[in-house]
């Protein structure tokens, strides 16, 4: 069991409210997963450059002057932003190869990288984690979240919720892959590797590979049907929107709400209950196997 | 006379306990819960005549295990609403989700809108009236009661049915194992026309086909011992 939330706002006003509505949502599914918590918001770019989210146990002596040496690493301009266990990075989108590379030398744990998402996952009850990032005060166009009670792998930062595995791209899970090793092994023949030992982050690479090879958001999820076994509730975030898939036997709950300013999804309708204008919203159940996104 | 709990000052135990408490005093009270908030196992194990309206949507297993009471809720009820439902009236204004009635034993459980996969599995004599359409395995191994359906079936309706009746409306997207269509008798037509005039149903018996069992599936088939 686990739990899942999303929001996506239809409506600039609402922007600065993001963090607020997505962390009553993220903690109200405790219930679901009380051992990690993980959110990946969609904020603020700025065109040319990336922004690269990296974690670290130690945080005050990794992120000490973290900055000045990706940049000397990079040869290009570099801030930091610290937020807890976790950094964000902003650098020219040429150098984020480059970066990323020197960054996991150093032992830094990515935890995704785009022009607009940054990712922040812990371990720990999911009103802790939202406390330490500050989640509340984070605006943005949209957002997805999950609290994870873990049964494929450990509990760990790493094990957690969302997972990035392409610029601006994460995906979070209710369920479990049983043939995520197979699809493991065919992704990395194609170049294609994950960071985890997590069945979710396989799922994540899939769809990402095969927007890669030039699939559309719609036919990667699609693709997850067919090619992937078990059981599953994906929410996958994009840099302009967000799509939903269950699996078609569909065990895994779902419900979504849909008002003039935002499209919402969560694991269970409590999620939504502090929600502006829920009396009046559109509220239903995803159906199986069937493919729903929602783009600006 | 109506009394009101409002779930943002009452918690969902005491608000079970009272109506469980009333319930068992057999005084047939009417009680009006408030901001259910899409909490879990409302009004669950009622035994005895009450009258319970909540405001809002409900999270898993809203009213199961209902004996005699009346449940409504004004939104839409979470997976497993009315389970092993025994006796008395649920009403879900909006949408049901996942195995809606399962296992029940007896009673209306009457869904205004949608119900989602594996609605009425494995029934036992519960009547269950969808004004909308009903997700893929609905009544599974279904055995005893009547499934009506004024909208759309999904996959595999009815696999391994026993001696449940199925009225559908709209298509049927494909039927489970030894599920066939069934002639509408008038017998059929009688049962059909009090169960919609129970649930308020705009709809016309005969507009209705009926599925059950092929019976095949009840006993073994010697011809098969090889397939073993």
């Amino acid at each position: 069991m686990c739990g899942i939330v999303g929001l996506f706002l239809k409506k600039d006003e609402l922007r600065p409210q993001l963090g607020d509505l997505l962390t009553d949502m993220l903690i109200t599914m405790t219930d679901r997963g009380p051992d990690s918590a993980g959110i990946a918001i969609y904020g603020d770019e700025t065109d040319g450059m990336v922004k690269i989210t990296v974690q670290s146990d130690t945080p005050a002596e990794a992120f000490a002057d973290l900055d000045a040496a990706v940049c000397a690493a990079v040869d290009a301009p570099v801030t930091i932003k610290v937020v807890d266990t976790h950094a964000v990075l902003t650098l020219p989108e040429a150098a984020e190869k480059d970066a990323i590379a020197y960054l996991e030398e150093k032992g830094l744990r990515i935890m995704g990288s785009g022009a607009s998402m940054e990712i922040y996952k812990e371990t720990g009850l999911p009103k802790d984690v939202a406390a330490r990032f500050g989640l509340r005060n984070m605006g943005g166009s949209h957002g997805i979240g999950h609290t994870r009670m873990a049964t494929e792998s450990a509990v760990t930062t790493m094990g957690a919720h969302p997972f990035s595995t392409a610029d601006d791209q994460c995906l979070v899970h209710n369920g479990s892959l049983s043939n995520h090793n197979q699809m493991r092994r065919k992704l990395a023949k194609k170049g294609v590797f994950t960071r985890s030992e997590n069945d979710t982050e396989v799922g994540a690479a899939y769809i990402s590979s095969r927007i890669a090879d030039g699939a559309s958001l719609g036919e990667a999820l699609e693709g997850t049907i067919e090619d992937l076994d078990g059981f599953f509730t994906f929410v996958t975030g994009t840099k302009n929107g967000f799509g939903v898939v269950r699996d078609p036997i569909a065990c895994k709950p779902a419900v979504m709400a849909e008002t003039e300013d935002y499209v919402a999804f969560a694991s269970e309708y409590r999620a939504f209950a502090d929600l502006p204008g829920i009396e009046a919203a559109r509220v239903w159940e995803p159906e199986p196997a069937t493919v729903y996104f929602w783009e600006r | 006379m109506t009394t009101t709990l409002d779930m943002t000052a009452t918690e969902l135990r005491e608000v079970n306990t009272t109506l469980q408490a009333a319930a068992k005093a057999q005084a047939n009270e009417a009680f009006e819960i408030t901001n259910p908030r899409g909490s879990h196992a409302m009004a669950c194990g009622l035994d005895g005549p009450l009258s319970v309206t909540i405001k809002g949507s409900t999270g898993y297993y809203c009213a199961g295990m209902n004996k005699e009471a009346t449940v409504t809720v004004e939104g839409s009820a979470g997976p497993g609403v009315a389970e092993n439902m025994m006796s008395g009236v649920v009403t879900i204004e909006g949408d049901a989700s996942q195995y809606a009635g399962a296992t029940g034993h007896g009673g209306l459980l009457n869904i205004k809108g949608n119900a989602s996969s594996r609605c009425g599995i494995s029934m036992k004599g519960i009547d269950i009236v969808v004004h909308g359409n009903i997700g893929h395995m609905s009544a599974f191994m279904a055995q005893k009661g009547n499934l009506v359906v004024l909208g759309d079936a999904g996959d595999a309706l009815g696999d391994s049915l026993y001696e449940a009746r199925l009225f559908v409306r709209g298509n049927v997207k494909s039927l489970g194992a030894d599920c066939i269509e069934k002639e509408m008798r008038p017998e059929h037509i009688e049962i059909l026309k009090e169960l919609l005039e129970k649930a308020g149903a705009d709809a016309k018996p005969e507009e209705f086909k009926r599925y059950g069992s092929a019976r095949k599936l009840y006993n073994f088939n010697i011809d098969h011992a090889d397939e073993y």
